[in-house]
């Protein structure tokens, strides 16, 4: 672009001399490549406006509170007081001035990170929400982590780079760089259950899988494993366990439509579900052909029997299990929630046999008139699995709870949704959902460009001096 | 028809001397290392060759030419990012076989980003020695991180070595040599190979020689700077 804009400040001199043969080469290479400008502008045009941020949601370990993010928004729920909380920050720092991108509680449910687009990271204690550290990131965080000790605080930023805060330290401690994707975005991080190892998926289609030492500020170098197989980028992750605790296994999905089972001590592939041909899911989601759909979230119980799936364009959940003797992955079934509604986020809190699901996005307001205080609109469901018949462990039979049956109620409703009457805005739902899929698609599609495309633009490189 | 007439010349294929390490690939990546037909790049060796040395930003091809003879056995591929380098490489290996019937046939070339893709290439501990001879030095600090050492990237080079495979570097830049160096010094995967054992390791002589790189360098009495590191277990625990 900046060639342009340097060639419409001087007179062109490529205009001014008489057309020699080289000349017409010239300007017709040149006409050619204001042609490719104009496409490029039509092409990017949207992604620079409506960078949509999908809405996140955190549930404590034991249910006692639950966080919705949406743009800049933290939205926590007491469930334990049965009140809405507004997190605090008496240390004076910064809130978040951007969209929220990543949010996750500690496994012993006491701490709770917060960080995004604003290049903040802030750490949270989950009993008075009160802010206890804001680190300062330079660059646009992807993805956050509290080791299972609860002593180190990752994250990741969009060129691939995780960096660690330990919380033992000065509140001043700077955060540090432990390991690096080369120039990719991280689009999850998980510490393994044993803490052992820290868990990096990437766009580039890569797992990469790293112990964790025990110094963690001197860098995390030695790589256990890659997990590679996926076709597309890899964008969530969730890790299982077998019963004894024994053996260790992570989930991935992605780009490609499919789930996949690795051992990550080897790296090696153990299973692919591929999620395309899976019971109705076409149908159920009324998408163009030929448009690419990705896996967004997944969410495992501990033992993998129960395995939720949020897919682009389908509007529920899908339910898969994981058998970790047999090493397999099976489609359970599907979970369809009202038209439009398409979860970005789910958390599967095992010990309440609840998943909840939230939609939303950055750029989606309530298109509710009366309601003059404009908040971001966003959409809690639950699904319950609570057996019916505590004998027969096998059959949990989901099922979605209505909105009289929320845990919460409607105080939970108001204080996470910003409205009551969420269910009604379909369309705005539908438009948010579109939203939120494109803005992904340009973060993690990579543009493809012809040959010729090519050649152009390396004649035309920025960086070449024209002379005059 | 004589030797010389096969093979490539260099003209034919002229490229940039740099290429940026950061943009996203156009040519095809394996999705990971056993979705690569080594068996196709090494016709004479049968079964699952495996390689062990790779040489990473091979130029035109000298050091993979003057290691063949050395290694008759052992497989070496080189990774190039130019893919008219590239070319030049695939036809001169094609040109020199069959003109020295028996002899190289344990090298090829592969056009790659190895700063992105080492791990779709290689299993982990598969390689016993890595190459990394007059790379790119990107003086600004802002364009340190497209350098082909660095902390993290040193990382990924750790896990596709075995313990006790070397990782030699060799440049004409002072600046970049310190670099190098203290990337490797201060990386716990990786410890200084003792000062009699490069004297006597034939593939030193190489670093300099062999490459066109570094005959230029030579030409023109310019210094070189050598880090030769041993991948070892953990220094840490």
């Amino acid at each position: 672009m900046s060639v342009i804009i340097s060639q419409n400040q001087n007179p062109n001199p490529w205009f001014c001399t008489p057309l020699s043969l080289i000349d017409l080469a010239l300007r017709n290479t040149y006409i050619l490549y204001m042609e490719e400008v104009l496409i490029e502008e039509s092409e990017s045009g949207n992604s620079c406006t409506d960078e949509a941020a999908p809405a996140l949601i955190a549930v404590h370990p034991t249910e006692s509170s639950v966080v919705v993010a949406v743009g800049s928004e933290l939205r926590v729920f007491d469930l334990k007081g049965d009140s809405a909380v507004s997190p605090l920050d008496e240390l004076g720092g910064p809130h978040h001035s951007a969209s929220i991108r990543a949010i996750s509680f500690s496994s012993d449910g006491e701490l709770f990170a917060s960080a995004g687009d604003d290049k903040i990271i802030k750490i949270w204690k989950t009993d008075s929400w009160n802010c206890i550290r804001t680190v300062q990131s330079e660059k646009k965080v992807s993805a956050v982590s509290i080791s299972q000790d609860s002593q180190y605080v990752t994250f990741a930023d969009k060129f691939g780079v995780v960096w660690i805060v330990s919380l033992k330290e000065d509140r001043d401690t700077k955060a540090v760089p432990i390991l690096g994707h080369y120039c990719s975005i991280i689009t999850s991080m998980k510490f393994s259950p044993d803490g052992r190892f820290i868990a990096t998926a990437d766009r580039d289609y890569k797992i990469r899988i790293t112990v964790f030492p025990r110094n963690a500020l001197k860098g995390a170098h030695e790589i256990q494993s890659f997990c590679l197989g996926h076709t597309d980028f890899v964008s969530c992750l969730a890790f299982v366990c077998s019963q004894d605790q024994s053996k260790g296994f992570v989930l991935s999905g992605g780009g490609d439509l499919t789930v996949r089972l690795w051992d990550y001590i080897s790296g090696s592939l153990l299973y692919t579900c591929a999620l395309d041909d899976k019971a109705g899911i076409l149908e159920a989601s009324e998408i163009e052909e030929n448009d690419k759909r990705a896996v967004t979230d997944i969410c495992a119980s501990s033992d993998g029997s129960l395995i939720s799936v949020a897919v682009q364009g389908f509007n529920g959940v899908m339910l898969l299990s994981c058998d970790l003797v047999a090493k397999t992955l099976s489609f359970v079934k599907n979970v369809s929630m009202e038209k439009s509604f398409i979860p970005t986020s789910l958390v599967l809190v095992s010990s309440k046999e609840r998943l909840w699901t939230v939609m939303g996005a950055s750029n989606l307001t309530s298109s509710d008139l009366n309601n003059n205080n404009q908040r971001l609109l966003t959409r809690v469901r639950i699904i319950s699995f609570l057996q019916k018949d505590p004998l027969d462990s096998c059959s949990r039979d989901p099922a979605l709870l209505e909105d009289s049956q929320v845990p919460g109620g409607e105080k939970l409703l108001m204080q996470l949704q910003g409205c009551l009457d969420a269910a009604a805005q379909e369309a705005a739902f539908a438009a948010a959902a579109a939203a939120v899929r494109t803005s992904l698609q340009n973060m993690m599609i990579k543009k493809q460009y012809s040959v010729e495309r090519r050649e152009l633009r390396k004649r035309n490189r920025n960086d070449k001096k024209i002379k005059s | 028809m004589s030797a010389t007439a096969r093979l490539p010349r260099k003209r034919f294929y002229r490229a940039r001397a740099h290429s940026n390490p950061l943009s996203d690939s156009h040519f095809p990546v394996p999705i990971c290392p056993s979705d690569v037909d080594f068996a196709s790049h090494y016709p004479q060796f049968s079964g699952n060759p495996m390689v062990r040395f790779a040489d990473v930003g091979c130029g035109f091809g000298g050091l993979l030419v003057a290691l063949s003879p050395l290694f008759p056995d052992t497989l070496i591929i080189g990774m190039e990012l130019r893919d008219k380098v590239t070319e030049y490489v695939k036809d001169r290996i094609h040109g020199l076989r069959p003109t020295n019937p028996g002899h190289y046939n344990n090298i090829s070339v592969v056009r790659t980003n190895s700063m992105k893709y080492i791990p779709n290439y290689f299993h982990k501990a598969q390689l016993s020695k890595m190459f990394f001879l007059f790379p790119d030095p990107h003086f600004k600090e802002k364009n340190h991180r497209r350098r082909v050492i660095s902390p993290h990237l040193l990382d990924e080079y750790a896990y596709v070595m075995q313990l006790g495979g070397i990782l030699y570097t060799v440049t004409d830049v002072d600046e970049l040599g310190d670099w190098m160096k203290s990337c490797l010094q201060n990386h716990p995967l990786f410890e200084p190979v003792g000062e009699d054992e490069i004297t006597t390791d034939p593939v030193v002589k190489l670093l300099t020689s062999a490459t066109e790189e570094g005959q230029k360098v030579a030409r023109n009495g310019g210094q070189t700077f050598m880090a030769i590191y041993r991948r070892v277990a953990s220094k840490e625990d």
